[in-house]
């Protein structure tokens, strides 16, 4: 065992994050469409409640049918991401075990019972139940999602920022002690009001540029209009409340995890009045020497735009990387310490655990409790025991740094693109190049989404549980060959799955709605 | 009465999902889909390539294993 142990390589890590990364940006070409075309045809159906016209009828119809084809393609793509956790994340699966298990249960139950039941009812029941029952089915598989979206967040915001449980050295799991603060706290909420509503502008992105193709064609001219009003404005309040909770996301991420923050805005070193970078030369290929230069070269930023994002507070202290690691005074007046001091820490949680483990072996039973507390007082620094040097603690800033702008770039594209086609509906024009645009906006707006997880999985490097376990000790000693081979197999798979999808819904918009 | 209604709720459910599942057109085509991926994904994937590391390894005493493996990386 010992053998196998040692041998854990960098590559072995590097494959095993690959393929969740590849496994989970493909889970994540599926869910936002569900979570936002569910709102668009939710509002179509309830015009048609109200007014009884048939044609609201048809257009509520014709956007369930594509959001079938979405939630089929997209079933139980998460689950391979579980598959993953068991193989290639046992150490740290075995961890969180016991906190992870209440949510994933709820969210197991609730989307079983919630989407069985009523997206049965959705496409089966047209004809089969009250039109007032039908609606608030259509509404509850939206919301069915969304809560299944909840708690899957709830897991992951706890990685991001572990609160509520407590470490047990001798079942060497956490375990939970606050249900309500894993589910309710400030990360989640956060996230889960940033991932939802960015999943909003992306259905409506794809509600606006699907029906500009039919106005491109001159095909159901009327169901695209009154289609693409109704994306267009439920896009332009999705795309500014993105941006309202985008803000309150990067808030929050400078309180909990400023090395994230500094990574998106490659800040080697920070300050108060921080500006705000909207362009700089960040080779997207290489970490950039972030020891040595003082910022990215040819940067152009606004001014105190950052310290505002990140602190709500022009002038707010932001810290850059190598304050991060020198230590820096926080806006509470509490004292960050520097890097070589919390592995310092992290180093006495290891030696304590290693005494209290060998102690309980031996049956030294009156040791136990001062080594559990010594253990636990220097807990929330353990995985810095693993860290070598500073460079291990650093994220890939390129990807963070661009993943950043597209997303907030994207986010601004899109508002401009529904005012545009607002502007353009009420004046009852039909400009062929906006439509082009819109268009092009569907892969745009899978790009900005996915770009927002890169931004918050890449910016949380190297850790999978905040400040508790890095990737290189939570991976199981798998051979880094074994993983490259279903890396692979999934690329072809998925490929394959995406092909079938696209193609189906190509099918079903060229048919056009039963009008 | 009331077994009346209880009958008639659970031939209603039946009926629901028995007339939708017989009427499907585009639902065909997604079932196949849905079927063959549930094929892959648990018999496939699951079974050939994502034994649990745990069980296979840690023989019978998990948290001794990973402690193991904590305190030697
Ligand atoms: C316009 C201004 C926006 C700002 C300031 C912003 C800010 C942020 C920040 C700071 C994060 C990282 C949160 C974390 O790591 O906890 C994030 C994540 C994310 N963003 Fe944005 N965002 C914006 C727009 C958008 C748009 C338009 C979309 C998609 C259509 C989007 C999709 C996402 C997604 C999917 C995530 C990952 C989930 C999460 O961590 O919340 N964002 N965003």
């Amino acid at each position: 065992m010992e053998n196998e142990l040692f041998s854990i390589d960098g590559s072995m890590v590097d494959w095993s994050r690959a393929q969740f990364a590849l496994t989970a940006i493909y889970h994540w070409l599926f869910v936002p469409l569900t979570l936002g075309l569910a709102v668009v045809m939710g509002i179509m159906e309830t015009i048609y409640y109200r007014t009884k016209d048939d044609f609201w009828k048809r257009t509520a119809q014709f956007w369930q049918r594509l959001f079938g084809i979405n939630f089929a393609m997209g079933i139980a793509t998460g689950i391979i991401l579980e598959f993953e956790f068991g193989t290639n994340w046992s150490n740290y699966s075995f961890l969180v075990g016991d906190v992870f298990g209440a949510p994933l249960a709820i969210e197991g139950i609730v989307a079983f019972f919630m989407e069985s039941t009523f997206v049965a009812v959705m496409f089966f029941g047209w004809k089969k139940v009250s039109r007032g029952f039908h609606l608030a089915s259509t509404w509850l598989t939206g919301l069915g999602a969304t809560i299944s979206a909840w708690w899957i967040l709830v897991a992951n915001s706890w990685m991001q920022y572990p609160v509520g449980q407590e470490f047990n050295l001798d079942t060497m799991r956490n375990e939970m002690v606050s249900f309500v603060d894993v589910a309710l706290s400030p990360v989640a909420i956060d996230k889960f009001c940033h991932t939802v509503i960015s999943a909003w502008v992306l259905g409506a992105v794809f509600v606006v540029g699907v029906s500009s193709w039919y106005l491109l064609k001159r095909r159901h001219v009327e169901f695209a209009r009154q289609s693409m009003k109704i994306g267009a404005i439920v896009g332009l309040v999705a795309s500014v409340l993105a941006a309202v909770t985008g803000h309150h996301s990067a808030y929050t991420v400078g309180q909990t995890q400023p090395m994230k923050l500094a990574a998106m805005e490659a800040l080697y070193n920070g300050g108060d009045d921080q500006s705000l970078t909207i362009f700089a030369a960040v080779n997207p290929f290489a970490q950039p020497d972030w020891k040595n230069e003082h910022e990215p070269p040819m940067r152009i930023a606004v001014p105190y735009a950052l310290s505002f994002l990140a602190t709500n507070d022009l002038h707010g202290y932001v810290p850059g990387i190598n304050d991060i690691i020198n230590g820096y005074d926080k806006s509470d007046g509490e004292y960050e310490v520097p890097l070589s001091e919390k592995m310092v820490r992290g180093s006495y949680a290891l030696t304590a655990m290693k005494a209290y483990r060998e102690a309980k072996r031996d049956g030294r039973n009156n040791e136990l409790e001062v080594l559990a507390s010594e253990f636990q007082e220097n807990m929330p620094w353990m995985g810095y025991g693993y860290v070598k040097e500073a460079e291990q603690i650093v994220p890939y800033i390129p990807i963070c740094f661009w993943s950043f702008r597209i997303m907030v770039g994207g986010g601004c594209l899109f508002i401009l693109l529904f005012c545009a086609i607002l502007y353009f509906l009420y004046r009852k024009k039909s400009p062929r190049w906006l439509f082009h645009t819109a268009l092009w906006c569907i892969p745009v707006a899978y790009i900005v989404s996915e770009c927002g997880w890169l931004v918050a999985e890449f910016g949380r490097q190297p850790w999978t549980i905040q400040d508790m376990l890095p990737t290189w000790v939570g991976v199981s000693a798998l051979q880094s060959s074994s993983v490259m081979i279903t890396f692979f197999l999934f690329l072809v798979l998925f490929t394959t799955m995406l092909a079938v999808e696209i193609s189906i819904m190509c099918k079903q918009i060229k048919r056009g709605p039963e009008l | 009465m009331n077994t009346m209604n209880h009958r008639n709720f659970f031939s209603r459910v039946w009926d629901l999902y028995y007339d939708g599942f017989r009427n499907m057109t585009l639902g065909r085509t997604l079932w196949l889909v849905i079927l063959v991926k549930l094929f892959v994904i648990f018999v496939v994937l699951k079974l050939f390539f994502f034994p649990d590391f745990l069980s296979t390894h840690a023989e019978g005493d998990e948290a001794e294993f990973v402690s193991h493996e904590l305190l030697n990386r």
